[in-house]
């Protein structure tokens, strides 16, 4: 029993870090794919691991799922470190995995209700395990579906079961590795309504991997970059914004004519701008460059295997 | 309920939910009984072919040797088959992530493969009994006899099955291990008295549980004027649990750090990469 209240949501866990990465490093035969990682996940955050294909994001999440070692490095996960992690450890965390043909069998509501006879044991006061198959079911949106089997589903519920796997033992951590590849616009705003319900729900912390800007800002409290290796940026998306998008682009009009300026200092440049002309200035635009067009230049110099000065403009642009 | 024992009954569950979704699968079902159906088929014309010395036809003495191949082919193969399968198409991974998941996943496999593997013994054995003259009990020993043959014969095959299992990662590797086993078929004396091969191959045959399996249903099924045909004019029952617990010994030894190193390899990228290889294949 003891072990079971350790374990609990309320233990003094609230201030020290969910998750925890110093230096991470793996290195598949000569090739270095993680070269020294840091980052932390708190409790009841959202957290987007967001970096183009090929930069270790994969790896990185199995890790700390414990499905992977490490070569070098410390990790903590829920204050244990995932390579001896036991069963216990392994009840208070949720798995998305990426769709399988797995259970094709099974009916649904079967599946959840087996699945979560696992977690029973490891119930709390606090956290009732498993969560109730017909509740869950209703959760994800799939009460029509509960009693048909899972190989009849369409692609979008199938996605909504996996979620629902992962999320039956009512996990304290949910990791998720890119969770909406290969859908369509109206599938990726249900699945990310869900994700937001499961965080406001259960105060759940998530880290999930994706390659995409656009779902990272929109999920994300807290945006960490993963290219080349390394952790090259870590703040929320405004905050990334900011600190990256340092040029700003300026267009106004004089006399019918129309003018673009590029700078890094706007503020000034406006000012001076008005003390010169004054009141002949018209239709003044100043945009910064946004953090998407920031990223997206690095993921295309990234895939076109010019990887390290892209990194290197991302970094001295955070400074 | 608790956490020592919960993996236990949920897999004995999930042995249950696996066996009862087999027998709910056509395709399943008709993997089973379209080889059995044509065997049943062909040794009732065997009916009428007399063996010398034996008081049994050709046909009454394949039916038990039949049974005992069930339970080889079903054991073996049917945990090979569920354990590459499962690993392939993410079963595997996904009892993994889950507290207690992957003995659950194990029990739950051993269950269900064995309860497969009784159920087309009682199908083989109804047939027997009812189209085949000479396929009797003649008293409790022999049903009890039956029943060990079953027990054992499981414990000597899935254990290997497995063992060979979580060695394959690749389901189209399946074909080296049915061909031997196919090849086996022919010299374990099922279809025909073992005493007709020469003695080099009447060797092979024993070394490997089939034919003993065979020669135990045999005993159990058979009148015991039948026993002229075999080895020795006897059936060597010491024997025969001898064998089937050395090869269930050699499963067992093998079969959980096997399990175990491939349980520890198995992540999502793994998965990944064997599909995208297969989905090679296929184009």
């Amino acid at each position: 029993m003891s072990d079971t209240v350790r374990s609990d949501r309320a233990a003094p866990a609230a201030d020290s870090p969910v998750i925890s990465v110093s230096d991470l490093r793996m290195r598949y035969g000569t090739k270095d794919v993680l070269t020294g990682v840091d980052f932390t996940a708190n409790a009841g955050e959202v957290l987007a691991l967001l970096g183009p294909n090929g930069a270790g994001k994969t790896t990185t999440i199995e890790i700390l799922e414990g499905f992977r070692m490490r070569s070098d490095g410390d990790v903590s996960v829920l204050g244990i470190d995932p390579a001896h992690g036991k069963e216990e450890w392994r009840s208070r965390l949720g798995v998305v995995l990426q769709s399988w043909r797995d259970h094709g069998k099974w009916r649904v509501r079967e599946l959840l209700e087996h699945l979560g006879t696992y977690y029973r044991p490891y119930s709390t006061d606090r956290t009732t395990r498993p969560w109730d198959p017909d509740d869950l079911v209703r959760t994800v949106g799939l009460t029509e579906q509960a009693d048909k089997k899972i190989m009849t589903l369409s692609g979008g519920q199938r996605r909504r079961l996996d979620v629902a796997v992962g999320i039956v033992g009512r996990p304290e951590l949910l990791f998720l590795d890119e969770p909406t590849v290969g859908f369509d616009p109206h599938a990726r705003r249900d699945f990310h309504d869900l994700i937001h319900r499961l965080s406001d729900l259960d105060n759940t912390t998530i880290l999930l991997t994706t390659h995409d800007l656009d779902e990272a800002e929109k999920l994300a409290d807290r945006i960490v970059i993963l290219a080349g290796g390394h952790i090259i940026a870590d703040g929320s998306a405004d905050y990334l914004a900011r600190k990256m998008s340092t040029e700003a682009e300026v267009k106004w009009s004089r006399d019918g004519e129309f003018f673009v300026h590029s700078t890094t200092d706007a503020t000034s440049f406006v000012r001076k701008l008005f003390a010169d002309h004054g009141e002949d200035v018209e239709n003044l635009e100043v945009r910064r460059a946004s953090l998407e067009e920031t990223y997206i230049a690095m993921v295309q110099q990234f895939e076109s295997g010019q990887g390290g000065t892209a990194i290197r403009q991302f970094q001295e642009a955070q400074q | 309920m608790n956490q020592r024992t919960t993996p236990y009954t949920a897999g004995l569950k999930r042995g249950w939910l696996d066996f009862k979704h087999t027998m709910s699968s056509p395709s399943d079902l008709f993997g089973f009984i379209f080889p059995t159906g044509i065997a049943i088929v062909v040794i009732l014309f065997l009916r009428n072919v007399d063996i010398p010395g034996s008081p049994v036809s050709l046909g009454s003495m394949s039916l038990p040797s039949m049974m005992g191949m069930n339970v080889m082919f079903g054991g073996m193969m049917g945990v090979i088959g569920k354990i590459v399968s499962e690993r392939e198409d993410g079963t595997l991974l996904r009892n993994k992530a889950i507290p207690g998941g992957m003995t659950g996943y194990l029990i739950g496999s051993i269950v269900s493969t064995a309860a497969f593997v009784m159920f087309g013994v009682v199908v083989l054995l109804t047939m027997g009994l009812l189209f085949f003259p000479g396929v009797s009990f003649s008293g409790p020993g022999q049903w009890l006899t039956l029943l060990l043959v079953v027990v054992v014969g499981l414990f000597a095959t899935m254990p290997i099955g497995a063992a060979l299992g979580s060695l394959f990662t690749n389901p189209r590797m399946l074909g080296f291990v049915m061909m031997p086993i196919m090849a086996l078929t022919a010299i374990s004396g099922i279809f025909y008295p073992i005493t007709a091969l020469p003695p080099w191959l009447q060797w092979i045959g024993q070394a490997f549980p089939m034919y003993w399996m065979g020669l135990g249903m045999r005993s159990a099924l058979l009148p015991a004027s039948a026993v002229h045909v075999e080895i020795g004019a006897s059936w060597r029952p010491l024997e025969t649990f001898g064998v089937l617990a050395l090869w269930a010994i050699l499963g067992l030894v093998l079969a959980p750090a096997l399990l175990r190193r491939m349980a520890r390899r198995e992540s999502g990228s793994a998965v990944a990469e064997r599909q995208e290889r297969a989905m090679q294949n296929v184009r």
